[in-house]
């Protein structure tokens, strides 16, 4: 992982786009510039998790999160063509604000907590791979082959889920 | 030298472990990228004026033949034009995405190409420059990603213009994309499968070693080239703009230089597009029997060489793009999605499962991609040739049976009269309207 002054002020500029676009993104009452504020957000992640030398990781977020969840989420939108919502907020009433503000500080001190943590000396730097998906694969089809296939069964649970309830609507 | 040493000092202000004497990879960067741009963009102008060209030879006609000798300024003129027209702005659109839409289809389809390899490496007193912009280690992955997010600027320009017919335009284009860019990742796996490895630098060099993967996967490259035609909305899938049916589909309320970016952004992802097929089906930009020019070490005339081959290639791409074009009619909507979804996509997954089956049942045999039998037949990829050609002629009379792929002027199809037959049974009678 390089570590000059371009790096880490790049490294800042996209966390600090990211994190701003999220905060406009949960603030928007348009539901499509909210959907675009969003793949920016995801954008930002992938710049940042490629500047770590995570090249996969990095291409899969924009191909899989901006190129195909997002463009489903605008598609449903402008389909159904919804209007403004009368106010953006989800959580009604003081207690379940007082809750999620809790909730929000725990967190917080979650991440706080893990930052003060050393990264474990082998972690901190890998070599540098000509074939990029080898490591995942192997971990993936390999020492994890059972989570992941288990996974994959609960998506498709999860799909023809979704089916058989729009189904019996209908 | 100046300019040189700052940008090395910017280099080291990134990577502060590369040392400072290293070759300015920045330098030669910044060179590529606007060699290319430019490059690019030249030939996206005077493709519009070779479609023109084309189309007016197809039909028998002239074509634009005013402008400079022959015509050939034509795109000079266009391009002056397009600038100096009054921009609109419908008062009902949406402000911001209606702007930035032309500006999201465009930027896509230019960054594509930054990871395509298009020539030799060349030799040069600072070590050797790889002919592409960027050789990403995810090369592959990186293209299918930047590729899908072209249909954003279509989406946005359909949705912010506020226009029922571009609205429909939009929401076409969006249905199509996603649902051929599934089978277009489906066939490109397989070339994955044989090459081990998703740079596209790393593929080149396989094609080299082993021969053009054309052969081994025909069938992942016509899914491959249909799922390219469908993705770069050209005819017989350019349904987002088709003329009859919605004006101009997506870009109806668009006018001048916004208009003209969507026109850029379709030409360059043609460009794209064809060099994307001749990187992973056409060996890229080596040359067929000749292996002193497609290897180390390297020369500058081997770079000249091969990037003049690796426009013959894409170039043939481009004329068959615009062949199609004049050529077949438009498919309808319905027809459209069931061949994307009924068709393409089980023989894409399918073909997917035997190549894999058929690559992991050849590395058993002990045979080498690289073995040649006789010290002449590649062996390898004569097997997966005649196992495709096998294949091929299983789905076409197997699975088909003449409804799907039987020509426009063939006869309707027992299966087909009965079920047109049935349908007008069906139908209740017409009554007369009120009033008659």
């Amino acid at each position: 992982m390089p570590n000059g002054f371009v790096f880490e002020f790049l490294f800042y500029l996209f966390g600090l786009i990211a994190v701003v676009s999220a905060a406009i993104f949960v603030t928007r009452r348009n539901p499509v510039a909210a959907a675009l504020w969003l793949v920016n957000t995801m954008f930002c992640l992938a710049a940042l998790y490629i500047m770590m030398d995570a090249q996969f990781v990095g291409a899969i977020q924009v191909l899989v999160y901006a190129g195909a969840i997002m463009v489903v989420f605008l598609f449903v939108v402008m389909l159904l063509n919804l209007g403004l919502p009368p106010s953006v907020a989800d959580l009604k009433g003081k207690g379940a604000r007082i809750f999620a503000l809790l909730a929000g500080l725990i967190m917080l001190a979650e991440v706080m907590v893990l930052v003060r943590q050393k990264l474990p000396a082998e972690l901190a730097w890998l070599p540098r791979e000509t074939n990029v998906t080898t490591p995942i694969t192997d971990s993936l089809f390999r020492t994890y082959l059972l989570p992941f296939e288990i996974t994959s069964v609960l998506l498709l649970v999860a799909i023809v889920g979704a089916v058989v309830l729009a189904k019996r609507r209908g | 030298m100046t300019i040189a040493a700052v940008l090395m000092l910017v280099q080291h202000a990134y990577d502060a472990q590369v040392p400072v004497h290293g070759a300015p990879w920045l330098w030669f960067t910044i060179i590529k990228i606007l060699v290319v741009f430019t490059v690019l963009m030249v030939t996206i102008a005077y493709l519009t004026l070779a479609e023109r060209k084309i189309s007016a030879w197809i039909q028998d006609r002239h074509g634009p033949n005013r402008v400079g000798p022959r015509g050939l300024f034509q795109p000079l003129a266009d391009g002056l034009k397009n600038i100096m027209k009054e921009e609109t702005y419908p008062s009902a659109a949406y402000g911001p995405l209606f702007i930035l839409a032309p500006v999201m289809s465009f930027i896509p389809a230019l960054i594509t190409f930054a990871v395509i390899p298009f020539a030799a490496p060349l030799p040069t007193p600072w070590g050797l420059v790889d002919m592409s912009i960027a050789d990403l280690p995810v090369g592959f992955l990186y293209i299918l990603a930047i590729a899908s997010l072209g249909v954003y600027g279509i989406v946005l320009a359909g949705w912010s213009s506020n226009n029922k017919y571009a609205l429909l335009g939009g929401l076409r284009s969006s249905a199509q994309m996603v649902s051929y860019e599934v089978s277009m990742g489906l066939a490109a796996v397989s070339v994955l499968l044989l090459s081990g490895n998703v740079s596209l630098s790393s593929i080149v060099a396989t094609q080299i070693q082993t021969g053009w993967f054309a052969f081994p996967l025909l069938i992942g490259f016509f899914l491959f080239l249909v799922a390219a035609f469908a993705e770069t909305n050209r005819l017989p899938f350019d349904l987002p703009e088709a003329e009859s049916e919605l004006i101009a589909g997506y870009h109806t309320e668009y006018s001048s230089m916004k208009f003209s970016m969507f026109f850029i952004a379709e030409y360059s992802n043609m460009v794209t597009a064809s060099a994307l097929l001749t990187t992973l089906f056409f060996g890229g930009w080596a040359v067929p029997f000749w292996t002193t020019v497609d290897t180390a070490p390297w020369h500058w005339w081997k770079t000249l060489i091969t990037l003049v081959f690796f426009m013959i290639k894409t170039g043939f791409f481009l004329f068959l793009y615009m062949w199609i074009r004049w050529t077949l009619p438009r498919f309808r909507y319905d027809q459209l999605m069931s061949v994307g979804w009924k068709v393409m996509l089980p023989i894409a997954l399918g073909y997917l499962v035997i190549m894999a089956a058929a690559v992991l049942g050849l590395e058993m045999a002990g045979i080498a991609p690289t073995a040649r039998l006789g010290g002449f037949v590649p062996i390898y990829w004569a097997i997966l040739a005649v196992l495709n050609i096998v294949l091929a002629i299983l789905v076409f009379v197997v699975l088909d049976r003449g409804r799907l792929v039987s020509p426009a002027y063939a006869r309707v199809g027992a299966v087909e009269l009965a079920e047109l037959r049935a349908m007008a049974m069906r139908r209740p009678p017409l009554t007369p309207a009120q009033g008659d």
